[in-house]
This record gives structure tokens, C-alpha cells and sequence, in this order.
């Protein structure tokens, strides 16, 4: 279980991006986090592995206060954390395999990691993940030789190379066509039947109302919306986007 | 007054921004001495004339030299029988004076036969002198003198007015005839043995400098330095603790250096006590059964001390050993000797580098001692405790700060005794970072990333603007004239210039990868391996490149400032009007620097 308490995060003393945000996340669950953009989307799910310090408030994970962490507690719990990203944030110059390979890094000694060295276990790992996004034969060429849909496949293969409890992503198929967009988020609906919480900020509403089980609205920073996706109807869309927005999608 | 005409303003603003500019212009010419006159004065022209042949006739080549003479005896002043003359050898030259008998100041005639054609003979008047080993040489004509196309030649002479004898004396008519096949010359030779040296004074410049830059630009980085905080009261402890650390470790690896150089002379309870220390480490990791992470990290952190101290000492070892194999070979090895040098080097290196690693070690293996002690201990402590505790630390971090700064500064400018020159400075280093600590919350970051970024950038900038040429000055002081000076300023350069350069590129890297290795829980450092290095390797490289050649460039002139190679033959042949050896040298430097430069652009081609 995953508990946000009064998180506020404002930025250089002066933007205040999260006001107070509070919400409880079961294990198992598939979230939507919606918002215009600007709304804090990113800076919230960044407070919970911590990427962002927030300003105050707690993220507690399972009764373990990650908002206290010491630098290394922190690093343990950001392993149980795995994290997908709009524009993917693949190490464009390493071979794939390296890419997912680095997901194990908070499993590693980092002795080992200076001369880049992965145990046989780790590397077999990350084949059957490669192999589970279905990219297998893809595994020796350089990151940056694959397409997009495949790059984000790369990134959800190195987030579960983690092994994680949770996966945060942000925006993961903004930049992907619809098919492609489909197939990710099928993915992301797979690690939920496992049992895997999914935190996952979105700009369409069908995407919305097609895999999350509940959906938290954000607006300049405030939660205006938490239920079920299916609710949000004409009159909350205006409430969450404002009273000129058009439903696309 | 109305509105006056903006043009008419325009237009004197104008004027005198034209009238600005001919004066700075006027002034500045004045001031570098640029005077027309000079170039066209004859005795200058006739100056530039020789050093311009001289150029154009480089010293490449030469021959041996077969000196070839054919002599007439002569009495001068004319008092007595004059001399028999010399029967001629056959197939050998000979010459004939018009009279064998003169005054002084007297011209005569030489003719000679038997020469080669249309070659250049000298004449000499050789007075007579008891010895003839003492005997000298004194030129009659100033040019030389040319033979007809049958060998032969015929020219007028006066006699000087010094040097008369009432014994016969010598009229001798030299010709030197290259023999054999042309030779290298010895500026030739030489200029090749310093155009290697110079090559590989900018090799070694390059690689040690692009060794120590890299890590050094991580540490300029802003984006990376800009993640690193830490709290008020863990900078401070860090701050107390890393001055004494570099002591520490630079006294206890000295110490251990020494011991190992001179093992086994030493004494026995030391070796029982490194090869217990590792033991004692693990039975307190063993004891604390998983449970007890502090003591945990602590037991590891001890077999770690204990591991580098038994390393320590075998490195020694080695280092002592290698010296005097170094030695040895060097004295042994002929033409291999710089083998013998290097293992001398190499075995240096280590020698001198351990001290000076311990005290870079010592000064970081405290802190995250220190951080973990604060770490469990200040969240506990009540909010007025936790602040006592800050405060006083940054009392103590500040004497130490301002106290070794007032110290380094005594050193240079020797105030006085030490104890009384630091007193004042410390006291005020206390005050302010007590203020400090009782204005900043206990929890609240502080930047200690950002205090490495400044520290490093005002270094890499100030020394930076020194050019190398400056810089080797002070180097061939403290190491003496000659290539390692010139290593030492032209690698420091690189340090610097590349540290500068290389950390831009750090800068300017994708965010992202790290975001997203970060996310994973991985470490600093495996972030760097992993996000930040695959993202650098491909500007480094350029920029590696782009700095050897400025250090080709540089290396053949680094000689000018004591700095060895090329540059110093050559401000030596142009200091002794030697114009066609430096004619030799400025040839060697643009070949260098040319084919250098082609092969470089050859090897971006390739990575790029
Ligand atoms: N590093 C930063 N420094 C200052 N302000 C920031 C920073 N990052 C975000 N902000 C501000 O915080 C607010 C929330 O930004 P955030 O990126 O969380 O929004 P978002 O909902 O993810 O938007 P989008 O849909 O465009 O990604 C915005 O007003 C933004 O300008
Ligand atoms: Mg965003």
C-alpha cells in the first residue's frame, strides 16, 4: 500500500506545483493520473521515488517512510520502484541489453559496475524481459537504432528488471501512435493482473477509461477528482480542464 | 531651446566617436613603437638579407672534408738569397710566386697549376715560427678564389706589413674538397633527436593531463555537483574531519610506504597486526549477524582499511624493488636503458603517489563515517540538542577552514610565527559559521556539491588564463631547463583547459538516462558509469584530439621558456645568429606540426 500525505512541492520558493496532496494507493491498482499539462502530474509521481524532494509531507511505502530515507535506505526502496518515461530516457548510445541491464543497478555492487560487469543470472534476466516485451533479437543493437514503440518496451523491460512493487509512469505513450500507445498500456495492464500497483499520468481519457481502475485530477497543483474513471462525465471533464476544453480521443 | 535636430546630434556623436578612435588608434601605435623608418635603413636590410639566406640555406647536409695545400717559400723584407723554390709532386697542385723575395706591404702574384677545375681555392701567408705546429695561418685574400676550367689561377696579392723574418716564410694555397657521400649534419642530427624529444613531451603532456582531467570535470560539472547536498551539521563534521583525515592517512601511508620498502626488515608485531586486522574486521561483521547495520557498515568499513594497508605495504614492496631494478637496468641495458627508466619512474610514481593517495583517502573515508553517526544519532536528538551540536561543530569547522587558509597564506607571505598569525583569522572563521549555523535550519541542504564546483572552476580559470609558455618558467626553476619542465607546465595546462572543456560536455548531456538510472536505485557512481559516460565518451574524444594538437603546436615552442624540445634548440641557434641550423629547426617544427595535424584529422575522420 502506498499512502501520500500532504505532499506540497514548490519549486525555487515560488511555484507551487503540488498543494497538499493527499491519497491512498491499494497494492494491485491501476491509477490514472490526469491533468492539464502544468497541472503537477510529473512533479507528483516524481516525489514518490523522490527524483523530486518534496517540500513537505510523507510518502510512505508499505509502513516505510520514504520521505525520511537516508541515502541508502533510499536507494533500496527506489529499487522496489520502477519508472517509465514519456520520452523513454534510454541511454541512446549503449547496446539494449545494457539499457535493461542497468535496471539491476541497485541490486549490484557498484565494484562490479566499474568495469561493467552483470552476474549470468542478471543477464539471463534481462533476455527473458526483452523476450517478454517482445524485442528479444534486439538485444545487442544500439538503443538508439530502435523505433520509439520499441524504445519504451526497452524502458519497461529495465524498470522490470527492478523487480518492482510499483510502476510509476509518466505520460509513458505521449509520444507514441495510437497502436503503439494500445500496446504499452496493455503491458502496463499485464504488471497490474501480477499484482504490480500502477501510477500512471495520462492526457486521454479513453486510455483513462479503458485500463485504470480509479482516477486522481489534478488542477494547479490540487486533487479535483479522485474515483473511478467512469464518472468523470461531461461536467467533471469541464471541472478538470476547464470550461473552453473539447473532449478529443 | 526646442527640440534640437536628432540628426545634427547623430551626426556630431559621430564625429566624435571617429575623432575617439583616431587618438586610441594614434596612442597605439606610439605605444608599440611602429616606426616606418626603421625596415628601409640599409644596416638593418643588409641584417634581414642574412638572416633570410641563411634561412633558405638550412644546414641539412654535409661531407667530409679533404684539405689539399700546395706551398712557396717567400723572404720578406728582401734581405738575402731568396728561398729555393718547392719542386712540384707530379699530379699533385703547385703554385709559384711571382718573386720569392719581398718587402713588406709588397704586392705579388700567386699562380697555381694542378687544381681541379673551377674550384675554390684561399691563400694564406704563413709566417715563419720555430714550431711549426705553432705556426698560423693568415688569410692574404678575403674572398676566395676561383680556378679556370684547366686548374689553374693567377692572383695578385699584398703582402702584409707585419710579420717579417730574416727566415724563409710560407705562402700557402688551400682548397677543401668534399669527399665521400653527403652526410647528415649535425644540426640535422641534432634537430631530429629534439624533434622527437618534442613529440613525445606533448604525447606525455596529453596523456597525464587527460588522465587527471576527466575526473576533475565530473567534479566541475554543475548539473552533477548540483545533486550533492548535505545537511549543516554533516558538511561541518565533514569539514573538521577531512583536514585531519589527509593528515591522518598521509602520516600512516607514509609510514607504511616506509615499512614496506624496507620489509622484511621490519619489525614482526606489524605484519601480526595486518594480517589480524582483516580477521578482527569480519569477526565484528560476523558478530553483528545482520542485524546491526552500523556496526555492519563499521566492521566493513575496518577490513576495508585493512585490505588498503596490506595492499599499501606490498605496493611499497614493489616500488623499492622496482627502483632498484630501475636503477640497475638503467646502468646496464645500453640502448635499452630507458626501460631501466621507466621501471625507475613507474616505481617512483608509486613511491611518492602513496602518501599523497592516503591523504586523499583519509581526507574522504571519515565523512561517511561521520554521516552515518549523524545520521542515526541527530534525527533523535530534540530540537534544541541537534542544534547545539551544529553549532558547535561549525565552530570548530570554522577555526580549521580560516585557520588553514590564514596558514597557507602565512606560508607565502611569512607574517610571523604561525600560532599567532592563525589565532585572529580562526576566531573570526568560528564566529561566522557559528552565525551561520544559528540562522540555517538544522535539516535545511547545503549545497556541498556546489562548493567542490566553485572551488574547482576558480582554479581550472585562473590557471587557465596562464599561458604554458609562462607557466614553464616557474617549472624549469623548481625541475631545471629541459623537457620535464616543459611536461609538467604542458600538462598542467591540459588539465586545466581540458578539465574546463570536458565538464561543458558533462553539462550538456541528456538529463534523462540519469533520471531514469537514478530512478532504479542505482548509486552516484554507477549513475555516472552508466548514464553520464555512454552520453561523454564521443566530445571527450573530440576534444582529446583537438588539445593534442594545440599541444604539438605548443611543445615545439615550449623550449623558448626552458621547456626542452625543439623550441630550445632553436632560440639557441637564433640567440647565436646561427640562422641556417635554425633554418634546419623551423623545417623540422612545420613538418611535425603538419603531418600531425593531417593524421589527427585522419583519426576524427575515423570516430566521427
Ligand atoms: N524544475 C522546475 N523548476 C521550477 N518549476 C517547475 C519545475 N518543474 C516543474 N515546474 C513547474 O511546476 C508546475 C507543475 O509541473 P509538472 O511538470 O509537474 O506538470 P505536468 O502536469 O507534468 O505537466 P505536463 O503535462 O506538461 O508534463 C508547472 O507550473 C511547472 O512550470
Ligand atoms: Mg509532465
Amino acid at each position: 500500500m502506498l499512502e501520500i500525505k500532504n505532499i506540497t512541492k514548490i519549486y525555487d520558493n515560488t511555484v507551487l506545483a503540488l498543494n497538499d496532496v493527499s491519497f491512498t494507493v491499494p497494492q494491485g491498482q491501476f491509477l490514472a493520473v490526469v491533468g492539464l499539462s502544468g497541472s503537477g502530474k510529473s512533479t507528483l509521481l516524481r516525489c514518490i521515488n523522490r527524483l523530486i524532494e518534496p517540500t513537505s509531507g510523507q510518502v510512505i511505502l508499505d509502513g516505510i517512510d520514504i520521505t525520511a530515507a537516508q541515502p541508502d535506505e533510499l536507494r533500496r526502496i527506489r529499487r522496489r520502484i520502477g519508472m517509465i518515461f514519456q520520452h523513454f530516457n534510454l541511454v541512446l548510445r549503449s547496446p539494449v541489453i545494457t539499457n535493461v541491464l542497468a535496471g539491476r543497478l541497485g541490486y549490484t555492487n557498484p565494484a562490479w559496475s566499474l568495469i561493467n560487469r552483470f552476474s549470468k543470472d542478471d543477464i539471463a534476466m534481462a533476455l527473458k524481459q526483452l523476450d517478454r516485451v517482445g524485442i528479444k533479437e534486439k538485444a545487442y543493437v544500439r538503443a538508439d537504432e530502435l523505433s520509439g514503440g520499441q524504445q519504451q518496451r526497452v524502458g519497461i523491460a529495465r524498470a522490470l528488471m527492478q523487480e518492482p512493487s510499483i510502476m510509476l509512469a509518466d505520460e509513458p505513450v505521449a509520444s507514441l501512435d495510437p497502436v503503439l500507445a494500445h500496446s504499452i498500456m496493455q503491458y502496463l495492464e499485464q504488471l497490474r493482473d501480477e499484482g504490480i500497483t500502477v501510477i500512471c499520468s495520462l492526457h486521454f481519457l479513453d486510455l483513462v477509461q479503458r485500463y485504470a481502475d480509479r482516477a486522481i485530477a489534478l488542477k494547479d497543483g490540487n486533487i479535483v477528482f479522485d474515483g473511478s474513471p467512469s464518472e468523470i462525465d461531461e461536467h467533471r471533464f469541464k471541472e478538470i480542464y476547464g470550461e473552453e476544453a473539447q473532449r478529443i480521443g | 531651446m526646442k527640440k534640437k535636430s536628432p540628426s545634427l546630434l547623430k551626426t556630431l556623436g559621430k564625429i566624435v566617436l571617429v575623432i575617439g578612435i583616431v587618438i586610441v588608434y594614434a596612442y597605439g601605435l606610439q605605444v608599440t613603437k611602429v616606426d616606418l623608418e626603421k625596415p628601409q635603413e640599409a644596416k638593418r636590410q643588409e641584417q634581414l638579407t642574412n638572416i633570410l639566406q641563411g634561412l633558405a640555406h638550412p644546414d641539412l647536409i654535409t661531407y667530409e672534408i679533404d684539405r689539399i695545400s700546395a706551398e712557396a717559400r717567400i723572404l720578406v723584407p728582401c734581405t738575402g738569397t731568396p728561398p729555393p723554390e718547392i719542386p712540384a709532386e707530379p699530379g699533385q697542385p703547385a703554385i709559384k710566386l711571382s718573386s720569392n723575395c719581398a718587402e713588406p706591404g709588397e704586392a705579388i702574384t700567386v699562380s697555381g697549376t694542378g687544381f681541379n677545375p673551377n674550384e675554390n681555392v684561399f691563400i694564406f701567408f704563413v709566417p715563419y715560427s720555430a714550431d711549426p705546429a705553432a705556426a698560423v695561418e693568415l688569410k692574404l685574400t678575403g674572398n676566395a678564389v676561383p680556378t679556370d676550367s684547366d686548374g689553374n689561377f693567377s692572383k695578385e696579392v699584398t703582402l702584409r706589413k707585419d710579420r717579417t723574418s730574416d727566415k724563409p716564410q710560407t705562402v700557402r694555397v688551400v682548397v677543401n674538397r668534399r669527399v665521400g657521400s653527403p652526410k647528415p649534419s649535425e644540426a640535422l642530427k641534432q634537430t631530429w633527436e629534439k624533434i622527437v624529444e618534442t613529440v613525445f613531451l606533448a604525447f606525455i603532456a596529453t596523456t597525464l593531463g587527460v588522465t587527471l582531467a576527466v575526473p576533475i570535470s565530473f567534479l566541475a560539472a554543475r548539473n552533477l555537483m548540483l545533486q550533492v547536498t548535505s545537511t549543516l551539521t554533516k558538511f561541518m563534521a565533514s569539514l573538521i574531519i577531512m583536514p585531519i583525515g589527509a593528515l591522518l592517512g598521509y602520516s600512516i601511508v607514509s609510514r607504511l610506504t616506509e615499512f614496506g620498502s624496507q620489509f622484511p626488515n621490519g619489525n614482526a608485531e606489524a605484519v601480526l597486526l595486518f594480517t589480524a586486522a582483516p580477521l578482527v574486521g569480519l569477526a565484528v561483521v560476523q558478530s553483528a549477524g545482520g542485524k546491526n547495520t552500523f556496526f555492519k557498515a563499521l566492521g566493513r568499513w575496518f577490513i576495508g582499511v585493512a585490505i588498503a594497508a596490506v595492499a599499501v605495504v606490498v605496493l611499497a614492496k614493489i616500488g623499492s624493488v622496482g627502483r632498484e631494478t630501475g636503477i640497475s637496468l638503467k646502468h646496464s641495458l645500453g640502448g635499452w636503458s630507458f626501460v631501466g627508466n621507466f621501471i625507475l619512474i613507474f616505481s617512483d610514481v608509486i613511491l611518492l603517489g602513496l602518501p599523497a593517495l592516503g591523504a586523499l583517502l583519509g581526507a574522504f573515508a571519515f565523512s561517511p563515517i561521520s554521516n552515518r553517526i549523524l545520521e542515526a544519532t541527530v534525527p533523535r536528538m530534540s530540537a534544541l540538542t541537534s542544534k547545539i551540536v551544529a553549532v558547535v561543530l561549525s565552530v570548530l569547522a570554522g577555526a580549521i577552514v580560516f585557520g588553514v587558509i590564514a596558514a597557507t597564506l602565512n606560508w607565502f607571505y611569512e607574517f610571523g610565527d604561525v600560532a599567532q598569525v592563525v589565532r585572529t583569522p580562526a576566531t573570526i572563521g568560528a564566529v561566522l559559521f557559528a552565525a551561520l549555523a544559528l540562522a540555517i535550519d538544522v535539516n535545511h541542504p547545503i549545497p556541498t556539491g556546489m562548493f567542490v564546483y566553485y572551488v574547482f572552476r576558480t582554479i581550472m580559470n585562473t590557471l587557465r588564463s596562464i599561458e604554458p609558455l609562462v607557466m614553464v618558467v616557474a617549472f624549469a626553476v623548481w625541475v631545471g631547463i629541459g623537457p620535464f619542465a616543459g611536461v609538467m607546465a604542458l600538462g598542467l595546462h591540459t588539465i586545466v583547459a581540458l578539465g574546463k572543456l570536458y565538464s561543458e560536455q558533462v553539462e550538456n548531456i541528456a538529463t534523462g538516462p540519469i533520471e531514469a538510472i537514478t530512478a532504479t536505485g542505482a548509486n552516484r557512481l554507477q549513475t555516472i558509469i552508466y548514464a553520464v559516460i555512454p552520453q561523454i565518451v564521443p566530445p571527450y574524444i573530440a576534444f582529446t584530439l583537438y588539445r593534442w594538437d594545440i599541444n604539438v603546436r605548443m611543445s615545439t615552442i615550449i623550449g623558448f621558456g626552458g621547456g626542452g624540445g625543439i623550441g630550445f634548440l632553436l632560440s639557441q641557434n637564433i640567440n647565436l645568429l646561427k640562422y641556417r641550423q635554425a633554418s634546419v629547426n623551423m623545417i623540422a617544427i612545420a613538418i611535425v606540426v603538419a603531418s600531425l595535424d593531417y593524421l589527427s584529422a585522419k583519426v576524427r575522420e575515423k570516430i566521427t
